[in-house]
């Protein structure tokens, strides 16, 4: 596998440094964030009711006086969670549909990436605010809704890589000796496109943390005692006047966290498209010089 | 290009827009019906007998079936019906009345979206790896992360609170207007700039460009006529996703900047489960964004003449 030129390339980079670093607190926060502080996410300190950051309050307090700090910390965690539950559904979701699609060609590939193509226009968010609404704040079901809407990039490019890894020798020796479809996708297909496809599924981490947030803003999402990055902005927009650090610390997290993964993201797929002539099986080596399929291209 | 064909195909794509708009009707509706409670479990119990007159009034005590179908033959004549909620309007007046907000809102964010985000973009792929590219995909960047429940609050903080330029909140001037469409078209023009920079960076290698730059044409020329018709593709087939995106976010924005559009409608016409209004605001952004993905398609095959409607 190609994990570790892949790896050392990216510790080679500055700004890929600095944003490991970055998620790296991030997540430390996340985890051991509340251990970190006396105060936990609950209690209220009626001697600090909506102070400014002190030595005692790293980000100060909200309204009834609850630690900011502690609960940006639970907040992060629990952003970080549903944003990983729905990523996983992602995937399950767009990568058996996307290699599906790409290997069995012809018909069945029109019809579903054309239900892909017509799913991309819809204002799903609306929908996922329907189903939140509709259904009662199950958290499981905000997770599953997310991950419901975030598959379909991640069929189209599982898509484009099966049409290439389809050519290859090795999968055309699986079916002379009567592999049947099921077992060449996964045998054959999926381990080929495991690569990109977790790249791009780490490009969806910070499109779900961003669709939780606004959700969440509308006071839909994550719910009191509970707590979320969305749901302290929009706490923190209602007091921004009066404590402009309710907004600014939960606000920060949110845009180093969604900018931190953007960018490592984006170099990561930067360098797996670089790399895409040695991924997977030596045996395919000679098949990527073929055109990369381009699902983009509109029929 | 061959006109009959695209006539075809053009009625064909509109044939899926209206079939695709009937899954999303149905799809809703459904799900509406589905949920717990209904209109009329409000805050005060009424009597069974008023209760009953009530929903025999708006026709909820029919089969769902029955319901379904009378809403489809409303909806073919271009009645949204009453809403259930707010007694003396019917869902048409209040979504005429909250359209032109929002439409307006959204339109202007896409326009300053596309005009901001395809001008920075060329700017830095125009010069890849150079400080101004570093520059402004750094900031675009900054810009993708930060999401419009973050920008709208504290644009009105700094903006209306702090330094009293523009107004907070309403739609009685035209200064009114200037914030909530830049706070939702934020996150969109950076992605516009990103998508187009990588675009035109790319298309600067090809053939055909340095072919015409070797014949020695003017660079502008060159730009205007070999570059983005070609670099602008992918940005074009971004767009349809965008509004769709960028109407969501208008539900936000509505709220933040207290403006009387329809998205601020949805999530409370959710909660109290005014079936007609709800369904009356998923028509209304329906509608809009399918008319919207046909004229993405239609530019889409002016800019390349290799695609045409129909044909694979």
């Amino acid at each position: 596998m190609t994990a570790r030129p892949v790896v050392r390339a990216l510790l080679g980079d500055g700004l890929a440094r600095l944003c490991t670093a970055l998620l790296a607190a991030v997540i430390l926060l996340a985890v051991a964030g509340p251990l970190l502080s006396p105060w936990s996410a609950e209690d209220i300190d009626w001697a600090a009711l909506e102070a400014p950051p002190s030595a005692g309050h790293w980000f100060g307090t909200d309204l009834v006086g609850r630690d900011l700090f502690t609960r940006a910390a639970a907040g992060a965690r629990v952003s970080l969670t549903i944003a990983a539950i729905a990523t996983l559904v992602s995937v399950l979701i767009g990568v058996p549909w996307g290699a599906a699609a790409g290997y069995l060609g012809g018909r069945v590939d029109t019809v579903m990436m054309r239900i892909v193509d017509v799913l991309y226009a819809l204002p799903f968010v609306l929908l996922v605010i329907l189903l939140v609404v509709v259904f009662g704040r199950n958290p499981y079901l905000l997770f599953a809704g997310l991950g419901a809407v975030f598959w379909l990039d991640l069929a189209r490019i599982v898509r484009g890589q099966t049409l290439r890894v389809r050519q290859a020798g090795f999968v055309e020796a699986a079916r002379a000796m009567g592999a049947g479809p099921a077992t060449i996708i996964r045998r054959h297909v999926l381990p080929n496109v495991a690569g990109p496809a977790l790249v791009y599924a780490t490009l969806t981490v910070p499109g779900v943390i961003l669709a939780e947030s606004f959700i969440s803003f509308l006071g839909l999402g994550v719910q009191e005692p509970d707590t979320s990055l969305g749901v302290l902005i929009a706490d923190g927009a209602q007091t921004m006047e009066s404590a402009p650090w309710a907004l600014v610390f939960p606000a920060l997290l949110l845009a180093v966290t969604v900018w931190s993964i953007n960018m490592l993201g984006d170099r990561l797929r930067d360098e797996i498209d670089a790399r895409s002539g040695s991924a997977g099986h030596a045996g395919t080596r000679g098949s990527y010089n073929l055109r990369p399929a381009r699902h983009g291209a509109r029929p | 290009m061959n006109q009959p064909r695209t006539g075809r195909a053009l009625l064909a794509r509109l044939a899926v827009s209206l079939v695709t708009f009937w899954v999303i009707v149905t799809a809703v509706f459904f799900l509406l019906r589905l949920a717990p409670g209904g209109p009329f479990d409000g805050e005060r119990q009424l009597p069974p007998e008023v209760e009953e007159n009530l929903r025999a009034a708006y026709h909820l005590d029919e089969p769902l079936v029955v319901q379904y179908g009378r809403y489809l033959g409303m909806l073919a004549r271009g009645d949204l019906g009453p809403s259930f909620k707010q007694k003396d309007f019917s869902v048409n007046e209040l979504v005429a009345s909250g359209a032109p907000v929002s439409l307006t809102v959204g339109g202007l964010a896409l326009l300053l979206a596309v005009a901001g985000g395809i001008g920075t973009g060329v700017r830095a792929g125009l010069a890849p790896g150079s400080a101004l590219d570093r520059t402004l995909m750094g900031v675009a960047g900054l810009g993708l992360a930060l999401p419009s429940i973050v920008v709208a609050p504290v644009a009105v903080l700094v903006f209306a609170v702090l330094l009293g330029w523009l107004p907070a909140g309403g739609v009685d001037s035209p200064a009114h207007y200037v914030l909530p469409p830049v706070a939702l078209a934020l996150p969109f023009l950076a992605a516009i700039a990103r998508l187009t920079r990588g675009s035109v960076a790319e298309t600067l290698t090809e053939p055909h460009v340095r072919t015409a730059l070797a014949k020695g044409l003017p660079a502008g020329r060159v730009l205007r006529r070999h570059v983005l018709p070609v670099a602008l593709l992918p940005v074009v087939s971004y767009l349809g996703p965008a509004a769709a995106a960028m109407l969501t976010g208008s539900v936000v924005i509505e709220q933040v900047f207290e403006l009387p559009g329809i998205g601020r409608y949805f999530v409370q016409a959710a909660l109290n489960r005014d079936y007609t209004l709800v369904m009356g605001v998923v028509v209304v952004y329906a509608a809009f964004i399918l008319t919207f993905n046909l004229l993405v398609d239609l530019a889409y095959t002016r800019l390349d003449p290799r695609i045409r409607l129909g044909g694979r």
